[in-house]
């Protein structure tokens, strides 16, 4: 047992410098209420090297630096809006995942919405039109109509 | 039968649509910093470590800010542009060396001191230069990337236009081409420079 004991902290100490390259990224760690504010300032942000990604899923290189920077605003005491104020003055709108609503993206925000009330005006103009059609078609049946459907009947019960 | 003029007319609609959006570049981010003030900083000279540059240093002056690193495989497409319009034009071409060392990747920063990023990040440098061709008046050194964010750089090469007032006039992200140089930016610099 003491063996495996001294071996695992061997161990431990042999892998030491493998912990130094996450030490920036835990620096805060020890502050969780600012580690918290830095997930969500930064799920917040697009990393615009991957489009695609915010910066705190993202690897790249830019969105590390800018994790660190907003790291560093926290600690100066800068508030969420002065942090995402930093951010848009440097990259543009683009860079929030929720662009504010405002004349050039109107039509982001509004365009599913118009849409779907498109199609359920569509829906129901078309449902109105189909009721209308079928209830003037459907008249009851003439006396000749009568006889043709009762004869071609009969046919079927006499098979 | 009208009824599938409206589908019809609805699909090319869409079509259309998304034939403009995928023909965008989504690179092309606009800037806010177009007509904004340059951001300031104080960084070393390539060339003279020991002297600085500012952007108050240009005032006066219609100039182009090129960010550039030796790590950066677009830089070398757009390079050959930059050398020949240095040597036609006479605006002068400010590099910014952008992330040098840590940029590339290759290092493990955690164990390199300050001081020898400095100076493997200069002599990097200077060597991507001397091999390359220099196009620029003179280059300042970003080491670890803060005035790049400053200046909303996040695909490197960049190129900023900024006139005699200071003011960023013009903002193009990735490799300046033939193209681009003569048809955008030469226009702009001349009617800059009126």
């Amino acid at each position: 047992m003491k063996r495996l004991t001294a071996a695992l902290l061997l161990g431990l100490v042999l892998n030491a410098p493998s912990f130094a390259s996450t030490a920036t990224e835990a620096a805060l760690a020890d502050d969780p209420v600012a580690e918290k504010r830095l997930l969500g300032l930064s799920e917040e942000l697009r990393c615009l090297v991957c489009q695609n990604q915010n910066i705190a899923d993202s690897n790249a290189e830019l969105a590390q630096d800018l994790r660190h920077e907003i790291r560093g605003m926290i600690k100066a005491g800068k508030t969420d809006k002065e942090i995402i104020d930093f951010m848009v003055a440097r990259y543009g709108d683009f860079v929030l995942y929720r662009p504010p609503l405002q004349g050039n993206t109107l039509l982001l925000w509004g365009g599913p919405i118009a849409l779907l009330i498109f199609g359920l005006v569509a829906l129901i103009a078309y449902q109105r039109r189909r009721a209308t059609r079928v209830a003037a078609q459907d008249q009851p049946l003439s006396a000749d109509e009568t006889s043709r459907a009762d004869a071609l009947l009969k046919e079927l019960d006499t098979k | 039968m009208n009824r599938y003029y409206w589908i019809l007319g609805g699909f090319a609609a869409l079509v259309v649509l998304l034939a403009v959006g995928l023909n965008l570049n989504p690179r092309d981010v606009p800037s806010p910093l177009v007509g904004k003030p340059a951001p300031a900083f104080t960084l070393s000279q390539l060339a003279e470590p020991d002297k600085t540059l500012s952007p108050q240093d240009m005032r006066g002056k219609v100039w182009l800010f090129n960010v550039w690193s030796s790590w950066c495989v677009s830089c070398r497409q757009e390079h050959p542009v930059l050398v020949e319009f240095s040597r036609k034009v006479d605006v002068p071409l400010i590099g910014l060396n952008y992330k040098e060392v840590r940029g590339d990747g290759e290092f493990d920063m955690s164990k390199m001191p300050a001081e020898e990023e400095k100076k493997l990040a200069f002599q990097r440098a200077n060597q991507w230069l001397s091999q390359h061709g220099n196009p620029y008046k003179l280059t300042v050194m970003d080491l670890d990337g803060r005035v790049g964010i400053d200046y909303g750089v996040y695909g490197v090469p960049e190129t900023y236009v900024i006139d005699k007032s200071g003011v960023i006039r013009m903002k193009h992200t990735g490799p300046i081409s033939p193209e681009i140089l003569t048809q955008k930016i030469l226009p702009l610099l001349a009617e800059l420079n009126k």
